[in-house]
């Protein structure tokens, strides 16, 4: 799962000192740099994808690493670097249990880091990673989780190029967890970004949403009951590459609707884009596990966590052919227009519910918290 | 699924909502209370308010048991915490709530061994895992999860769980309905009963408001089709003139209630003679306590409990809301100094509390008109 928000960084022009515009510098005139970030400690929120997760991006790392920036906050960095044009992003994989049903940290740490190039427009060529062991793992858990990176790397034509171990002491950490960054190579034709979107544009939904999340609330064994249900981890390139190749001008945003669930990921999209976002409650895939865990607990399914899935955006005059491309392609079948973007109600998230009645849709307020009755 | 998409079917709500339309009389106004905090959540996030006639005001009721909770009571119980040796258990819905020196999720980031159970039956579980520290249980709720606590109290004694105890904050509806209705500046038309306490109690407590306030009561689901059923139930008894009790929710509700769970409450808790409530003061016979017979899993016996009143923060009109008198956009710090993410009371804080539903599904959206759809 992600932890942070990653920082979009613009695009370098021109082949000298590449990198140079990387470097951490004040403000041009040396005016103070504008923290917001005031809350006194860090608490489990701030990594929960949500509201305090983006205060902290947007009022600490981002005016200090990159200042200045007015960029949206993306799942990538598109560079251009001496001519070459590549998308570079990185996660963390903090994961309790290590294995659950449908998954492994070990696969999401290749996957969730190749679904963010994919969803920033980009194909996954290479990447690198970071483990950090805890005393006392067992070697077979170790070894079970490389063998499960490792399947996950041919699937998706992917190379690891290098990597760094860290041991800390028993009881430092939850087993393992595992750091990937990952580099690609950007999709000819797709350009995402929030502020291209437009009123009318409709959202796309790859899949039902939920699965994610719940099987791992399920597999921590904290609830007396089961489901059939297991994580919907996997690369969702494929489905990218299908849309990139159907309607590729017509996409104009995407997103993995990874911690904070699809609320998060929408009310982003509305805060980036200055527009509003309707969506069609009934349109929703949800299998009815989830829905089921979510009404026991007292939990809105668009908080709840996905990993394998992706929203859209695209441009009204593509919408049928993106989502027939979608349903087309092996994992897509579910895949249904969700929603549209509209003028109002600006910056914010509205649901339509079946008979009529609506409301609105926030952010996740840190983790989602299940309710007593 | 079964037992929720009946009650979820467009048709058959359209049919609810357009009997309200008959029934209403155009000419009233109709203050009508939903008592529980879990209507109060449905009816936001079914958008329900949307499909009612406007002379119909669904005020919110003191059902939330995270809302009404004293903030001294946090702070009590977040003190005996501070031993390293205690592990601190809760439902989620306390972890945000603020005591006055921060929510149990604040003292967890501060070092304290603070957990989220989904029952009482866990945080036993957790004293038999961590035989050598001191489990405390953060017992809240109405009669609704009181069963619960009482059976693991009766458990931890059976089984001689010595390092278990329980910190006791449950309260008992009844009283407060009545508080409300000794309040003199509410008029309410009738009442939509609680369902999930009514599944403990029944029906029959709340006789004596159809009998001597002439109000009407329907205890209801949760659904919207139970909701919209309900309001169309107390219509036709307001229309008739009548006021009695009736019961909406028979699918789950008996009459005369759960007596193996009334057994048990019985067998571990005994009344208060009074207890504080967020909002409404002391009320006489509100609260439960643990009986003489398991001093040893009371929590409040085994430990110094400093007995800490904490008075809200002078601008906050929580109590004023959680008696229906004002709408929680009209208290002086909703919005502004306090939103979901800064509560400063505790309405804000569970989902079920009346400020937090209606932030979350209704404040946003009348800032805003209504959306333009623009396909």
């Amino acid at each position: 799962m992600r932890s942070i928000l990653q920082l979009r960084v613009p695009q370098i022009d021109g082949g000298e000192s590449q990198l140079s515009g990387l470097n951490v510098e004040p403000s041009a005139e040396g005016s103070p740099v504008a923290i917001r970030f005031r809350d006194p400690q860090i608490e489990m929120a701030h990594g929960a994808g949500g509201k305090a997760s983006r205060r902290l991006v947007e009022g600490l790392f981002a005016p200090l690493l990159y200042p200045g920036s007015q960029e949206p906050l993306n799942d990538a960095a598109h560079l251009d670097i001496g001519g070459a044009r590549i998308a570079f992003t990185t996660d963390s994989f903090v994961v309790k249990p290590l294995r659950f049903p449908g998954g492994s940290i070990g696969e999401l740490a290749v996957n969730g880091t190749m679904n963010d190039l994919a969803v920033s427009g980009a194909q996954g060529r290479a990447m690198v990673v970071t483990f950090v062991l805890e005393e006392g793992l067992a070697a077979a858990v170790l070894e079970a989780e490389v063998r499960a990176m490792s399947e996950a790397l041919k699937r998706a034509g992917v190379v690891m190029t290098g990597g760094d171990t860290k041991v800390v002491e028993r009881g430092k950490a939850d087993g393992m967890y595992i750091t990937t960054a990952g580099i690609g190579t950007p999709l000819n034709g797709v350009k995402v970004d929030a502020r291209s979107v437009r009123p009318g544009d409709r959202i796309l939904l790859s899949g039902p949403i939920g699965d994610h999340g719940i099987t791992i609330l399920l597999a921590r064994g904290e609830l007396d009951f089961e489901a059939d249900l297991s994580s919907d981890t996997r690369s969702v390139f494929p489905l990218v590459e299908a849309l990139a190749m159907e309607c590729g001008p017509g996409i104009r945003w995407m997103r993995d609707p990874t911690r904070g669930g699809v609320a998060t990921a929408l009310n982003e999209l509305a805060r980036d884009s200055g527009l509003g976002i309707e969506l069609f409650e009934e349109e929703i895939p949800m299998h009815d596990a989830v829905r089921g865990a979510c009404e026991l607990l007292g939990l809105d399914p668009l908080h709840i966590a996905n990993e394998g899935q992706f929203l859209a955006v695209v441009s009204p005059e593509y919408a049928d052919m993106a989502v027939s491309a979608l349903q087309q392609t092996a994992g897509g079948e579910e895949s249904r227009i969700v929603g549209q973007v509209c003028i109002e109600p600006a910056n914010a998230v509205l649901v339509t519910t079946r008979y009529g009645g609506s409301r609105i849709v926030d952010m996740l307020v840190g983790d989602p918290l299940p309710r007593i009755c | 699924m079964q037992y929720v998409d009946e009650f979820r079917d467009p048709d058959l709500i359209t049919k609810a909502s357009n009997e309200i339309r008959r029934l209403a009389d155009p000419a009233r106004h109709y203050r009508i209370m939903e008592v529980c905090g879990g209507h109060t959540h449905a009816i936001y996030r079914f958008g329900l308010k949307d499909i009612l006639p406007s002379n119909i005001e669904l005020i919110h009721g003191p059902g939330c048991p995270v809302c009404v909770l004293p903030m001294g009571r946090i702070d009590d119980g977040l003190s005996i915490a501070q031993d390293p040796n205690v592990i601190f258990a809760a439902f989620g819905d306390m972890m945000r709530v603020p005591g006055a020196h921060g929510s149990p999720l604040e003292h967890k980031a501060r070092g304290t061994d603070v957990r989220i159970v989904y029952s009482p039956a866990d945080a036993l579980e957790l004293a038999r895992k961590y035989p050598k520290k001191e489990v405390i249980f953060f017992a809240i709720g109405f009669e609704t999860t009181a069963p619960s606590t009482a059976l693991t109290l009766m458990a931890a004694k059976a089984q001689g769980i010595g390092n278990f105890s329980v910190f006791c904050n449950h309260v008992t509806i009844v009283p407060a309905i009545r508080a409300i209705l000794d309040s003199p500046d509410m008029r309410l038309d009738g009442f939509i009963g609680p369902g999930h306490v009514s599944t403990v109690i029944g029906c029959r407590p709340y006789e004596w408001i159809a009998r001597n306030e002439g109000k009407p009561v329907v205890t209801s689901g949760f659904e919207p089709l139970d909701l919209l059923q309900s309001i169309v139930m107390l219509l036709r008894q307001l229309q008739a003139g009548e006021a009695k009790v009736e019961n909406q929710y028979k699918r789950v509700v008996p009459w005369e209630g759960n007596s193996a769970a009334l057994k048990a409450m019985a067998e571990v808790f005994e009344l208060r003679p009074y207890f504080e409530w967020r909002g409404l003061g002391f009320i006489s016979q509100s609260a439960l306590r643990i009986h003489e017979k398991y001093a040893a899993w009371d929590s409040e016996r085994r430990y110094v409990v400093p007995e800490t009143r904490v008075t809200d923060p002078k601008a906050a009109q929580c109590g004023e809301v959680l008696k229906g008198v004002l709408k929680p956009a009209q208290c002086k710090l909703f919005g502004k100094e306090c939103t979901p993410e800064h509560p400063i009371g505790a309405l804000m804080v569970s989902s079920e509390g009346s400020c937090a539903a209606y932030y979350n599904y209704e404040y946003r959206k009348s800032m805003v008109a209504r959306v333009s759809s623009v396909a």
